[in-house]
C-alpha cells in the first residue's frame, strides 16, 4: 500500500537508471520511499497507491522494475499518464479504481478479472466494478504490449 | 467542428476525418527523440523488432545529456549504445558531446521543432515545444521504439484546459513564476492527461524563454503538454535560427473561437512575487517572502526549464560584483554548446567565476542527482530546475527548493532564500 503522489524517482531513484539490467533495476524498486521493498515480494504481489501514482519522469525503468520484481498489478485511485502508457506497452496490468484503492487493506488477497471488469476482495467478501480497458489499449495488451501490437499491424 | 490547437495539431497528424477528446488514434510523429537514460531501452525493444532501418534518419533524434560527459563507467556504456545505434542507422540528428546540450534546449535553439509539429520524446519535458506552438508530449521507451521504426505513436486525445493571465508582471517575475503559481492552484495531477493551453495579455507579451520554462513545467501539473499560440515572437525566434535545417516556418495555428475546454482559469498576476517552491512537490509553492529565513548550502542555475541565455544574463546582472555566501556553493549550468559560448562572450561566465561559483559544460547533471552537485545528507538547494521530489537532487534526507533564476542568484549571494530586491 502506497499513498499519493508516489513519483518515478521514489519507485527507481535516477542513480540507477544507467542501467538496462532488468534484475538489477527490480532489486532498487521502490528504494525512494520504501527501501528493502524488493525482498519482500513474491509473484503474484499487488501494489495498492492514491492518486496521481507514477509521477515525474517518463523513465519506463519504473514499470519494469515493478514487473520485474515480481508483482503482477498496480492499483490507484488514479495514474499519471507518463507511467500509465509505459505499463500497458510493456504489458503490466494496471487499474484505475478510486473505490478498490480506497477500500483495499494491506494483505488483502485479491482475484482480479480485467474481461469482466472486476476486482473480487477475497479476505473482506467485497468486490469492486471496473472499468473495461478501451478497444484500442486492450489490442496492445493482448498483443503483449505494444512491441507485439507493432509486429501484428506490420503483417 | 470547432477545435483546439491541440485538436487541430493531432488531427492533422491522423487519417482521420475528425477528432475528439478521449478518442484513441495513430498519429504519424514529426520527430522523436532519447537520451542517454530512455534511448538504451528503446534500441532493446527496436531491435526485437529486426527492423532494417528507421522510418526516416532526419527525424529521430539522439541526445546523451543526462548523465554525460559521462560519470561513470556504467554512464559511459549507455552514451555508447546511442552512438553506436547512430552510426548504424545513420541517424542525422545524433549530438555527441561539445555539439550538444540539454535536449530540450537544443532542439529549438537548432530549429528541429517548428509550430504546428507532432513531437513525442522518452522524456518527460518533451512538453517544452509546446512553446513553438508545436504538440509535443512525452513517452517511455517502447513508445520511442515503436516510433523510431514506424513513425506513428499511439494517444488519446487530451480535453485541454485553458489558462488565461491578465494584468502586468512586476519586476523579477517571469514565466517560471507564473507556472509554479499555476501548479499550486491545480496541484501537481490537476491537469492529468490535459493539454494545458496558455493566454492572456501576459502571455502574448511574455518572451519565448519564458514560454519555454512554462510549457517545460505543464508535466509537473500531470499535464499531457503546454502549448501557446504561435505569434509574431515565435516567428521571430524561428527566423533568427540561422542553422534551421528546414527552411519553411512550421503552420501557425489557433484555437477556434468556441472550441471546448474542461476548464478555463483566470489569473490577475499583478501582484504576483517571484514563486518559489518548498520540498517535496512543484505544488508546494509560496511567495519568495515567506521563504526568506531559509538557509541554502547550493544554488543550481540550468537545466531545460532555466537554462536559456536570457536565464543567465538574469542571475549574472544579480551576481555582477557580488559575491556568492562562503558557506554556499553556486553550480551554474547552460543549457547548450550555444548558450555556454553567448555566456563566455557577454562576459556572464566571468561574472559567475568571480562571484564563486563554477560554470560547468552543458548536462542535466544536478537536476535529476545524476552528478555534477549531489546533495549530502541534510543539504538544502535552491534550483531553477523543475522537480523537488525527496531525494531528486541526491541523498533522500535533503530538500530542493525551487524558483527562478534572480531570486536563485540572490539567494546564492544572501546564503538564504531571497528576493532579488535585497541583493540588487
Amino acid at each position: 500500500m502506497f499513498g499519493d503522489d508516489v513519483n518515478t524517482d521514489e519507485i527507481i531513484p535516477a542513480q540507477y537508471l544507467n542501467t538496462t539490467d532488468r534484475s538489477e533495476l527490480a532489486r532498487h524498486c521502490m528504494e525512494g520511499i520504501r527501501k528493502g521493498f524488493s525482498e519482500h515480494t513474491q509473484r503474484g504481489d499487488i501494489i495498492v497507491a492514491g492518486k496521481n501514482f507514477g509521477c515525474g519522469s517518463s523513465r519506463e525503468h519504473a514499470p519494469i522494475a515493478i514487473a520485474t520484481c515480481g508483482i503482477s498489478c498496480v492499483i490507484a485511485k488514479s495514474f499519471a499518464r507518463i507511467f500509465f502508457r509505459n505499463s500497458i506497452n510493456i504489458g503490466l496490468p494496471i487499474i484505475e479504481s478510486p473505490e478498490a484503492a480506497g477500500k483495499i487493506r494491506q494483505g488483502d488477497h485479491l482475484a482480479i478479472d480485467t474481461g469482466k471488469g472486476l476486482i473480487r476482495n477475497i479476505t473482506r467478501k467485497e468486490s469492486y466494478a471496473i472499468e473495461k480497458y478501451p478497444p484500442f489499449m486492450l489490442k496492445i495488451i493482448t498483443s503483449g504490449g505494444l512491441m507485439g501490437y507493432t509486429k501484428k499491424r506490420k503483417r | 467542428m470547432r477545435y483546439t490547437i491541440t485538436e487541430k495539431i493531432l488531427l492533422r497528424h491522423t487519417r482521420e476525418r475528425e477528432i475528439h477528446p478521449g478518442k484513441f488514434v495513430n498519429a504519424a510523429v514529426d520527430l522523436c527523440l532519447g537520451n542517454d537514460i530512455t534511448a538504451p531501452f528503446a534500441i532493446e525493444e527496436f531491435e526485437k523488432l529486426n527492423a532494417k532501418k528507421v522510418f526516416d534518419r532526419r527525424k529521430v533524434v539522439l541526445v546523451p545529456d543526462h548523465f554525460t560527459p559521462s560519470k561513470d563507467l556504467k554512464s559511459a556504456n549507455q552514451a555508447k549504445r546511442l552512438a553506436d545505434f547512430a552510426a548504424r542507422y545513420g541517424i542525422v540528428n545524433y549530438f555527441e558531446v561539445g555539439r550538444a546540450g540539454i535536449e530540450h534546449v537544443l532542439l529549438p535553439e537548432l530549429g528541429l521543432v517548428l509550430p504546428g509539429d507532432l513531437v513525442i520524446g522518452a522524456d518527460s519535458h518533451t512538453c517544452t515545444y509546446g512553446a513553438l506552438g508545436a504538440f509535443s508530449t512525452g513517452v517511455g521507451s517502447t513508445d520511442l521504439a515503436r516510433a523510431m521504426a514506424t513513425g506513428e505513436c499511439w494517444f488519446k486525445v487530451p480535453e485541454s484546459m485553458k489558462f488565461v493571465y491578465h494584468g502586468r508582471l512586476k519586476k523579477w517575475v517571469g514565466g517560471k513564476d507564473l507556472i509554479l503559481h499555476t501548479i499550486r492552484d491545480i496541484g501537481v495531477d490537476g491537469a492529468l492527461y490535459k493539454a494545458m493551453e496558455f493566454c492572456g495579455e501576459i502571455i502574448e507579451r511574455l518572451p519565448m524563454d519564458d514560454r519555454f520554462a512554462m510549457a517545460n513545467m505543464a508535466i509537473e501539473a500531470g499535464g499531457k503538454s503546454g502549448i501557446f499560440q504561435p505569434d509574431a515572437l515565435t516567428l521571430r525566434f524561428i527566423k533568427e535560427i540561422r542553422t534551421r535545417p528546414r527552411k519553411r516556418i512550421g503552420q501557425f495555428l489557433k484555437s477556434d473561437p468556441g472550441s471546448v475546454y474542461s476548464q478555463v482559469r483566470e489569473y490577475d498576476v499583478s501582484k504576483l512575487e517571484p514563486q518559489v517552491a518548498l520540498p517535496h512537490l512543484p505544488s508546494n509553492v509560496v511567495p519568495v517572502g515567506k521563504a526568506k529565513s531559509i538557509s541554502i548550502d547550493q544554488v543550481v542555475i540550468g537545466s531545460c526549464t532555466n537554462g536559456r541565455i536570457s536565464d543567465l544574463r538574469l542571475a549574472a546582472k544579480i551576481l555582477k560584483n557580488k559575491k556568492v555566501k562562503s558557506s554556499t556553493r553556486l553550480i551554474v549550468i547552460p543549457g547548450t554548446q550555444k548558450v555556454y559560448l553567448q555566456a563566455v562572450e557577454e562576459g556572464l561566465a566571468k561574472v559567475f567565476v568571480e562571484a564563486g561559483g563554477v560554470f560547468l559544460t552543458p548536462t542535466c547533471g544536478p537536476c535529476l542527482g545524476g552528478h555534477c552537485g549531489i546533495l549530502a545528507e541534510g543539504e538544502r538547494a535552491l534550483a531553477t530546475t523543475n522537480r523537488n521530489f525527496v531525494g531528486r537532487m541526491g541523498h533522500l534526507k535533503s530538500e530542493v527548493y525551487l524558483s527562478n533564476p534572480a531570486v536563485a542568484a540572490a539567494s546564492a549571494v544572501k546564503g538564504r532564500i531571497a528576493h532579488p530586491d535585497e541583493v540588487v
